[in-house]
């Protein structure tokens, strides 16, 4: 029986080794070296790629995306957070109704809800066209910064809303009951029992929000105007248009690194919480 | 051991799937890759019913997308459709195979003015396919200005309402043709003039965009934007909306002359195929519909006479027919070789700053 489970991780252990560690093997290899991308044997090892990277100029960019999705994430969270918790407090027949609203939107293609974006807040666009029939002035959102956190926030909502609420909705109600009885006011209860007791869904949803945030590319093109390009964009750059494969990749595995880092501050995080739990 | 053996087994069954599904008939399968709708799609009806080979057409968005899945080798292609300079860098690169025109008869009705081009001096590789400009789409309502000067994009009457092209050689072509220089210039000078008035623009400009630039402008978004001539006549003949107050200027400074044209890689399998396609396509009668179809200006002098006799009116578009005096000071982008990089960076710092 052992055996034959083994058997069945082939393929994965297969697909894995070909399309996920092979492709990282050569993104680190190309971002360590230069030469003719097609031909190993001319590649030299050399750091200028990296070098390139920390000139101010890209600095600023990594630094602008960054600062980007902490506040995406953190709108995520604000927004996300109550209407987790709704919905878990929900009665079961509706709750996944609700849930339905949004899980739907997930369905339609990422790009093309940002292109409904784009249409609603360009400057002839849906919205300022109903300002202006009730006699407002326009609103200049799109391009800028606010249009692309509007569509980051609005695409990424979803990956905080499912983790939260999934932990929410697990959480044993005579832990409640026992607050309450306890004199705990909910103000008190929420702090002291549910919102602890939700970190893990909490810290997953950051993660779930910030990653792709963090290397998007699509977004702050069409909302941004393409005026101020994030590291995505700067990486997409390089594969698609400059074809310089040895920038492209050190950017790539600079971002990475950091995601890497904030993953694992995060489930840290996560772990002290933990601790703090059991020896409550 | 057993391991072993059961991974060799998987991988086997795993090849013998996979070349199966690409090797089950002996019919020639002809693999062309076009820009997306850059064809009249019953000609490809029409070209497997008279030859009964079968044709595998897909589309891609960039000449970069393009140059990137030949250089990784990356699907084995038989005719592809790139643009001048990308035909020069593929040349260079040894992606190319040289095209037999003795099987090729219907190159003589191209326009001697589009053989040997620079891109491809002896005319070994490539075929034109269609032509045109970039130049400024405008929305008549929203501009009082002629629109026949590169420097209404600097205008600040028009402050945020100016959509620029997202596109390293285009945007620094035309600072520097604005500029007075050459599109393909390679003069470190010249070339920080041309960042300088770009990172000048960039505040008056609504922002750099692809594709999008031809519905923004439809839409009222802005007033003018930089595209390809060819999304002023996909508006042109569009049959459902009225778009005639949608206008397109050539500056009379030059702007670029671009070609599509139509090649073989090198590691395309059917070559004497895919040069009946190439002849096919060159046929008059199937470039005049293909043409007609696709809205764009044929180099095929016959087929263009056809359209001259059955729509005569499109003539007067500088979309479709621009003057001979612009057409003279415009320029064909050339391959720049080292520059490439600095042209990147300079667009790069643009973007960023």
């Amino acid at each position: 029986m052992r055996r034959r489970m083994k058997l069945l991780a082939y393929p994965y252990t297969f697909w894995m080794a070909v399309f996920v560690i092979v492709p990282l093997m050569l993104v680190f290899l190309y971002s360590i070296t230069k030469g003719d991308i097609h031909n190993f044997s001319s590649l030299e090892f050399s750091l200028d790629s990296y070098k390139r990277v920390a000139e101010p100029l890209y600095l600023k960019v990594i630094g602008n995306s960054f600062f980007l999705a902490l506040i995406s994430t953190v709108f995520c969270f604000l927004l996300g957070y109550p209407v987790a918790m709704i919905i878990a407090r929900t009665d079961q027949k509706f709750r996944n109704k609700l849930l339905m609203f949004i899980i739907i939107p997930m369905w339609m293609n990422f790009l093309l809800r940002t292109y409904a974006w784009m249409a609603i807040l360009s400057p002839n666009g849906v919205l300022n066209r109903f300002l202006a029939t009730i006699g407002l002035t326009p609103l200049e959102i799109m391009p800028g910064q606010i249009a692309v956190l509007i569509g980051m926030v609005y695409n990424f909502l979803p990956f905080m809303i499912l983790p939260i609420y999934t932990v929410l909705v697990k959480i044993d109600r005579s832990l409640l009951e026992a607050a309450d009885d306890l004199g705990a006011n909910k103000v008190k209860t929420f702090f002291r029992v549910i919102f602890p007791l939700s970190i893990p869904g909490v810290v997953s949803g950051i993660t779930m929000v910030f990653m792709p945030a963090v290397s998007t590319f699509v977004i702050s093109g069409l909302l941004g105007g393409g005026k101020t390009p994030l590291i995505g964009d700067l990486i997409e750059q390089q594969f698609m248009s400059d074809r310089n494969w040895h920038f492209g990749s050190s950017l790539s595995i600079i971002l990475m690194v950091m995601i890497l880092i904030s993953m694992a501050v995060m489930s840290r995080m996560d772990r002290n919480s933990d601790k703090k739990g059991s020896s409550a | 051991m057993k391991k072993i053996i059961a991974m060799f087994v998987l991988c086997a069954i795993l090849f013998t799937v996979m070349a199966g599904m690409t090797g089950c008939s002996d019919k020639v399968v002809l693999n062309v890759y076009n820009w997306g709708e850059y064809i009249d799609e019953s000609l490809i009806d029409k070209f497997e019913d008279e030859t009964g080979l079968k044709v595998n057409y897909k589309t891609y968005d960039t000449n970069e997308t393009l140059l990137a899945k030949l250089e990784s080798g990356g699907g084995s292609y038989d005719v592809v459709f790139p643009s001048d300079y990308a035909i020069a860098e593929m040349i260079k690169l040894d992606l190319l195979q040289p095209i037999n025109f003795n099987n090729v008869p219907n190159f003589q009705y191209i326009d001697d003015r589009f053989k040997n081009m620079d891109y491809d001096p002896d005319n070994l590789y490539s075929v034109p396919y269609f032509w045109g400009t970039i130049g400024i789409l405008y929305n008549k309502d929203m501009v009082s200005d002629p629109v026949d000067t590169w420097d209404i994009l600097w205008n600040e009457d028009y402050a945020g309402k100016i959509l620029m092209k997202k596109d390293v050689r285009d945007a620094m072509g035309i600072a520097l043709k604005k500029l007075g220089y050459s599109m393909n210039s390679t003069n470190d000078d010249e070339l920080e003039e041309a960042k300088q008035i770009l990172v000048e623009q960039k505040s008056l400009i609504n922002g750099y965009y692809g594709d999008e630039i031809k519905d923004m402008i439809a839409n009222g978004d802005a007033a003018m934007g930089v595209t390809y001539s060819g999304d002023f006549m996909d508006l042109y003949w569009d049959e459902e909306a009225d778009y005639s107050y949608i206008g397109y200027g050539i500056p009379k400074e030059g702007t670029n002359l671009w070609f599509d044209a139509m090649v073989i890689p090198k590691n395309s399998e059917h070559k004497t195929e895919a040069e009946m396609f190439i002849n096919f396509m060159l046929d008059p009668d199937n470039a005049f519909q293909n043409s007609n179809e696709v809205g764009y200006t044929t180099p095929n002098v016959v087929a263009l006479q056809m359209i001259r006799e059955d729509s005569p009116e499109v003539f007067e578009l500088p979309a479709y027919w621009p003057d001979e005096d612009a057409v003279a000071l415009s320029e064909v982008y050339i391959d720049l070789g080292e520059y490439k990089t600095i042209y990147n960076e300079i667009w790069m710092e643009v973007r960023i700053e």
